[in-house]
């Protein structure tokens, strides 16, 4: 966390320096950049918009939450802590509702506990699929997608398997 | 694709709402779930005019020619339809430094014009590139080193190390990420197997 507090501003520091060095009409040239950034915004919004309410409307309709419920004796056969069940499921298609998540599970089951990590290491160590790809995708107008939805999702999968082994083991 | 998931959401979420008896909340859910969209839009717009600001004068400057040389070698295995020294290395690097040190946000504008220059190379504008693809699983497997968000929930939820997870974490995500990459060869080759024999 201190880390990344002072890394940002030596990139900064770094670009506009060597932009300098370099005799680069710094400040042209970033206004430039800036106008480029506020073309792409608004050239993302509609799918950014599309995707949230999309992902908010399948996520409130409650669908997940019963999904979890039947599928809880299954995954407890299998030996699967089911706490973290609708983490897992919640990861690929929403970051803010997964986040939302994460903190009911670390103040029901503690920061310090198996189930606590784990999702903590889920949280930490994969991102938002659905949404990237909707975003990326959408970005450039590409509609066939191919394998990588696949590919995408079963690395989550693949995530919450080894977070689990590797909690196990260093803790 | 793309269609069929954003369809399949909120076809499957309607219904089931009726089925459940949510329909109260998805009523108010659909207005409200676009104007969130805006505020996200507010909250990237700055980030993204600043990164693109500094992007520009990196680019201008030829630092990210010499970011870009520097990582081609590396990155040229998993993107081995891009061209050496071709922009898109230094944006696709740019991207991932800024996820190796968990600043989504920062990641990205360099992502949508990393996007942006590779479906430039792209043949056919419709279809996902293979680098597109390589690009997407490395993003979406997030390969993070120090997890910012994170760290700052379990110090919120009083943790007495909130950083005890980063270890565990790095193991995990670069497990993950390798894991997708070599799905991803895997899914190509059978793909153009597929692709050139029908």
């Amino acid at each position: 966390m201190y880390i990344a507090n002072i890394i940002l501003p030596l990139m900064v520091l770094g670009i506009v320096m060597y932009g300098v060095y370099k005799k680069v009409d710094v400040f042209d040239v970033f206004i430039v950049g800036v106008k480029e950034g506020l073309s792409m915004s608004l050239q993302i919004f509609p799918t950014i918009l599309a995707m949230i309410v999309s992902v908010n409307i399948f996520l409130k309709s409650n669908l997940l939450q019963d999904i979890t419920i039947y599928l809880q004796p299954i995954f407890n056969f299998l030996n699967f802590p089911t706490e973290i069940l609708p983490l897992a499921i919640l990861r690929p298609i929403s970051g803010s509702s997964s986040l939302i998540m994460l903190n009911n599970i670390l103040s029901t089951y503690g920061v310090d506990s198996f189930i606590g990590r784990v999702a903590s290491v889920i949280q930490g160590s994969t991102d938002t699929t659905i949404y990237i790809l909707g975003l990326y995708f959408g970005s450039v107008g590409v509609k066939k997608i191919k394998y990588s939805l696949l590919v995408g999702l079963l690395a989550d999968l693949s995530c919450i398997i080894i977070s689990l082994i590797v909690v196990s083991i260093l803790f | 694709m793309v269609n069929y998931i954003w369809a399949f959401f909120i076809i499957v979420g309607i219904l089931y709402s009726f089925f459940s008896g949510n329909t109260d909340i998805i009523n108010t859910e659909i207005i409200s779930s676009a104007s969130l969209s805006v505020n996200m839009i507010l909250t990237i717009l700055p980030i993204m005019c600043l990164w693109l600001g500094l992007m520009n004068i990196a680019k201008e400057s030829g630092l990210l020619e010499i970011i870009s040389k520097k990582i081609s070698p590396f990155i040229k295995i998993l993107f081995p339809e891009i061209p050496k020294n071709h922009e898109a290395l230094g944006l696709i690097c740019s991207n991932i430094v800024m996820n190796m040190l968990g600043l989504g946000n920062a990641a990205t504008p360099f992502g949508l014009k990393a996007m942006k220059s590779m479906q430039s190379l792209n043949k056919n504008k419709d279809i996902a590139s293979r680098s597109m693809i390589t690009f997407l699983v490395i993003n979406t497997a997030s390969v993070t080193i120090i997890p910012t968000t994170v760290i700052s929930f379990r110090l919120a939820n009083g943790a007495s190390n909130p950083a005890d997870i980063v270890l565990a974490s790095i193991i995990t995500t670069f497990l993950s990420c390798l894991f997708g990459l070599v799905l991803d060869r895997i899914c190509y080759i059978i793909w153009r197997r597929k692709y050139v024999y029908s």
